[in-house]
């Protein structure tokens, strides 16, 4: 077996609270699916039939009953964890290391995107690297998000990333919260590539192929605990340093000398190295290619630890952690779901103008002289006359009672608009009621028991 | 072409007949008795095998083998028989008369490769079935080829196999996923790279397999190694050296005796791979090496004079390993000697030579293939590398050495060629047009200040890019080779071809 999938659908969420109290994250309706379901989609297309979901027991119930999860026909694997756990990605992937037994392949569940996986996959074995990930050029979202006041926030952190002229080996990682003052570059990786492209404006999209040395490497080191935050720029950095670049025999005398923080190094490295070795390093003194030229080392200069990236220039790639990543993803969605726009269960009366982008989900009721133009409609919502939907996001459950005008907003499951509301860049949360007529600009309207105790 | 459809016409008409006659025929004798019968018979050839063949699906289940041992002898004397025999009478007449010849041209018609027929639809569309059945995708063809050079295949790097193939490839090894990736990407280059590797990936195969109940692993992993082999060839076409290490292999897979428990085999396989690379590969190289040395120094008029105090060789940057190996080992024992790598595009494999040689120690120049009659004078060796030796004494290299080869018999200077023998190989070649590799043509494209010329050279109609890898020099060109077992001359490789086959 090659590769083993492994979902992480643990994360609570936490960029959006709004919508995430009352539906975890993994189970927010996207284009009428569950977020989670869009990656097991990709991994299913692509050709996996395993797939090891690490999620939490409300998840896994949620999963059990939800139509569209019996749609997925791979094997899924659900492993719990405990909810209020403080597990980051990386005690997640330690929790389940003794079901790893080859190369993993980690996606996060609020990954959506159409990316050729062979592009990372390929990177991953060509080269024989220790890790492989995907980026995006971030676009920037365009949409109002409802409840925002002012302009949106700059103080985001930035990623530098640092890549090699040819654009798909990885030099340098680093996020803006860990440079104190300043982007410091060491000089063995200018040394070695002198040519090294930094960019900013990429998104990571969470999906890593890591060898199976890496999961046994995080099951000795328990300081790791985030996949994203601190095993990447671990690795990318132990490309570059001087243990992994010599030439070592199985027993150095000075190991044992060495802290145990190197030593767990000293580990990956003699995992890495495998028994094949020597027949591998022939094959590649004979082979006249190199990676790189202009100076005097041989191909990937003797280095065992490669990190390797596909950037993404093209495409879709949406990582759906804030809301305005949420509503954007499902403007998209329609364009990356085969199925038809409007559900063959949902009732719809013949007065009703219906524009081509909007996404109707099963069993709904739309009534007459009703207009639904870029809008995103749950199952079993029932839209009575004379509404105007445009531009919203309306889940399960929802009923829109006559003559509202809904512009904009995001509208949670079983919630209940009042006649005549109208309601312009909304949030309204789980299971809440506007009351009839009234008139809500840049709202976020949740129960009082969401609201801070102080 | 024309007397393969014959053949198939005869092949035709001869089953037809079979029926007409099994209707006929009475049951007669077994076989044993029927050996004596064709001569007696108007219809030697046709009614025995009837015959057998009539009874035969009545009682499948009651015949012994020795019976059917028995009907295959009869078969063939019948089939010897009738050979001689000539004017037959009566209704099989045009069988056996049509008999008689393709059986004289049988060993005269020879199958062509698929791979040098790409421009036949049925070939194509037999290779597309068999690789179907295999399950493995087919890589399409790139652009348009040039002429003279469309019955080979050409394909784009930027279309790797692997995007037809489903990400945890289950019907393909890991391994040879990641190698046929290596291959097509240009990642392991050179024949002796590309067959340690390709060996290597088999060791892991081998490592990773399990008979299945009831099959025997001498028969099934054989097979199992079939649709890896078509896969590699997809990717990149095979080599010699890997069409030989492949036959290599599979002998010794059939060769394990059934009674062998599977861990045993594995091990003996392995131990066999280990053997074969160092015998064929390290030694060889390290014998090469010592011979070439040899060369080095002799006719080295430059070691005493004291003006002068080099001897100058020059190497191309072909199969570059083996002389790079030989270069970096004369150095060592001190020689001194002076090296011109000539490179040329679109691979410039010479950078990497260059790099190794530099490293070491030795002074080179550096030349494109352009210049080469410019620098000649000042040259006393060519040293080339080969990719195989072919059986009537050419030698089969990448583009250019038979350039190089022949401006340095203008300048009458000694050419040496050095090859291991595992990269001898039975086929005949007079030209490069027949047989050879065609690659991708956007190599060709080159940037410079920002401007590429060629970007839109499929728009243009009449253009056409070609990029050839490989390139065989005739036998007059070359005045030594030396190998592991000795410095021949290019003539003397069918001997050693045929003793190597008496000792397998």
């Amino acid at each position: 077996m090659e590769l083993q999938a492994v979902l992480m659908a643990a994360g609570g969420g936490s960029r959006m609270p709004d919508l995430t109290y009352n539906t975890p994250k993994p189970m927010l309706p996207v284009g009428n699916k569950p977020l989670m379901w869009h990656p097991l989609n990709l991994l299913e297309r692509v050709g996996f039939e395993e797939v090891i979901v690490i999620t939490t027991k409300e998840v896994q119930k949620m999963m059990s009953t939800d139509p569209k999860m019996k749609d997925v026909k791979m094997k899924l694997d659900v492993v719990c964890i405990q909810e209020d756990g403080d597990m980051g990605t990386a005690d997640a992937l330690r929790h389940i290391q003794q079901k790893i037994k080859t190369d993993v392949l980690v996606v996060s569940c609020d990954l959506i995107t159409d990316v050729a996986l062979h592009e990372v996959v390929d990177l991953f074995r060509a080269h024989n690297a220790t890790l492989a990930m995907l980026m995006s050029k971030a676009h920037d979202f365009t949409e109002t998000v409802p409840g925002q006041k002012g302009k949106k926030k700059t103080g985001e952190q930035r990623d530098f990333v640092g890549v090699d002229q040819s654009g798909k080996r990885l030099l340098f990682m680093a996020n803006e919260a860990d440079l104190e003052d300043g982007l410091s570059i060491r000089k063995s990786i200018m040394r070695k590539h002198p040519r090294m492209h930094i960019k900013t404006g990429l998104v990571d999209a969470h999906l890593y192929c890591l060898k199976k040395a890496v999961v046994d490497f995080l099951a000795d080191n328990k300081s790791i605990s985030s996949i994203r935050g601190e095993l990447l720029p671990y690795l990318v950095r132990k490309q570059f340093s001087k243990t992994t670049n010599c030439p070592k025999s199985k027993d150095d005398a000075d190991d044992q000398t060495q802290k145990t923080a190197d030593g767990s190094t000293n580990s990956t490295e003699l995992l890495i190295c495998s028994r094949d070795e020597p027949l591998l390093q022939l094959a590649q003194e004979r082979s006249c290619w190199n990676d790189h030229r202009g100076d005097m080392s041989e191909a990937y200069h003797g280095g065992k630890l490669r990190c390797y990236v596909h950037i993404m220039d093209q495409g879709l790639c949406y990582r759906v952690n804030t809301l305005a990543a949420y509503i954007e993803a499902n403007r998209l969605a329609s364009k990356l779901l085969e199925e038809p726009a409007v559900h063959p269960s949902a009732v719809i009366s013949e007065r009703c103008q219906m524009g081509p982008d909007s996404i109707i989900g099963a069993q709904c009721q739309v009534a007459d002289k009703t207009s639904i133009k870029r809008s995103t409609i749950g199952n079993s919502t029932t839209v009575k006359e004379k509404v105007k939907v445009t531009n919203s996001i309306i889940m399960h459950g929802v009923t829109i009672e006559e003559g509202c005008n809904i512009h904009g907003c995001v509208i949670c499951s079983n919630a209940v608009i009042g006649r005549g509301a109208d309601l312009k860049y909304c949030l309204v949360g789980n299971g809440q009621q506007i009351e009839a007529e009234a008139e809500r600009t840049n709202e976020v309207i949740v129960g009082t028991d969401q609201l801070m105790e102080i | 072409k024309e007397e393969k459809q014959r053949l198939r016409k005869e092949k035709k008409q001869q089953k037809k007949n079979k029926e007409k006659n099994d209707e006929k025929t009475s049951h007669e004798e077994q076989p044993a008795g029927s050996a004596s019968q064709p001569p007696a018979q108007p219809s030697p050839k046709a009614v025995p095998v009837p015959a057998s063949e009539a009874p035969a699906p009545a009682d499948k289940p009651a015949k012994s083998k020795a019976d059917l041992k028995a009907e295959r002898r009869a078969r063939q004397e019948a089939e010897r028989a009738s050979k001689g025999k000539k004017g037959d009478v009566g209704q099989p007449a045009p069988t056996g008369k049509l008999k008689a010849p393709p059986s004289e041209l049988q060993p005269v018609v020879k199958r062509l490769p698929e791979h040098v027929q790409v421009d036949n639809p049925e070939v194509v569309k037999k290779l597309a079935k068999k690789l179907e059945r295999q399950q493995i995708p087919l890589r399409s063809d790139y652009g348009y080829k040039v002429s003279l050079f469309s019955h080979l295949h050409q394909y784009s790097r930027k279309a790797p196999l692997t995007q037809q193939l489903g990400i945890p490839s289950t019907v393909i090894h890991p391994a040879i996923v990641r190698l046929g990736l290596q291959y097509s990407q240009g990642i392991v280059a050179g024949s002796n790279a590309r067959s340690v590797a390709l060996l290597h990936a088999f060791q892991q195969v081998i490592r990773d397999y399990t008979t299945p109940p009831n099959e025997e692993l001498s028969r099934d992993l054989v097979n199992k190694l079939k649709p890896y082999i078509s896969f590699l060839n997809q990717c990149r076409p095979l080599s010699a050296s890997m069409g030989n290490a492949i036959k290599y292999i599979k002998k010794e897979i059939s060769n394990i005796p059934s009674q062998c428990k599977e861990e045993e085999a594995k091990i003996k396989l392995l131990n066999c791979i280990e053997r074969y690379i160092n015998e064929k590969i390290v030694l060889a190289a390290k014998a090469i090496a010592k011979y070439s040395i040899e060369k080095i120094s002799d006719g080295d008029v430059i070691l005493f004079p004291p003006n002068c105090s080099f001897n100058v060789t020059i190497s191309t940057s072909i199969s570059s390993s083996l002389v790079n190996h030989i270069l970096c080992e004369a150095f060592e024992k001190k020689r001194k000697f002076r090296v011109i790598v000539v490179d040329s595009r679109p691979r410039l494999e010479g950078r990497e030579a260059l790099r190794r040689l530099v490293q070491k120690g030795i002074s080179c120049t550096y030349v494109l293939i352009s210049a080469v009659s410019y620098i000649l004078p000042e040259v006393s060796k060519v040293f080339l590398g080969a990719h195989a030796l072919l059986a009537n004494g050419y030698v089969m290299s990448r583009v250019g050495t038979s350039q190089i080869a022949l401006v340095a018999k203008a300048f009458n200077v000694p050419v040496l060629v050095c090859c291991e023998t595992y990269k001898f190989c039975e086929r005949v070649q007079t030209d490069s047009f027949v047989s050879n590799e065609l690659d991708d043509p956007d190599d060709l494209i080159v940037t410079r200040k920002g401007k590429t010329q060629l970007e839109h050279w499929q728009k243009v109609p009449s253009l056409g890019l070609l990029n050839l890898v490989y390139d065989v020099t005739p036998p007059d060109f070359v005045d030594l080779v030396i190998t592991d077992l000795g410095m021949i001359p290019c003539t003397s490789v069918p001997v050693v071809l045929r003793v190597k086959n008496v000792d397998q």
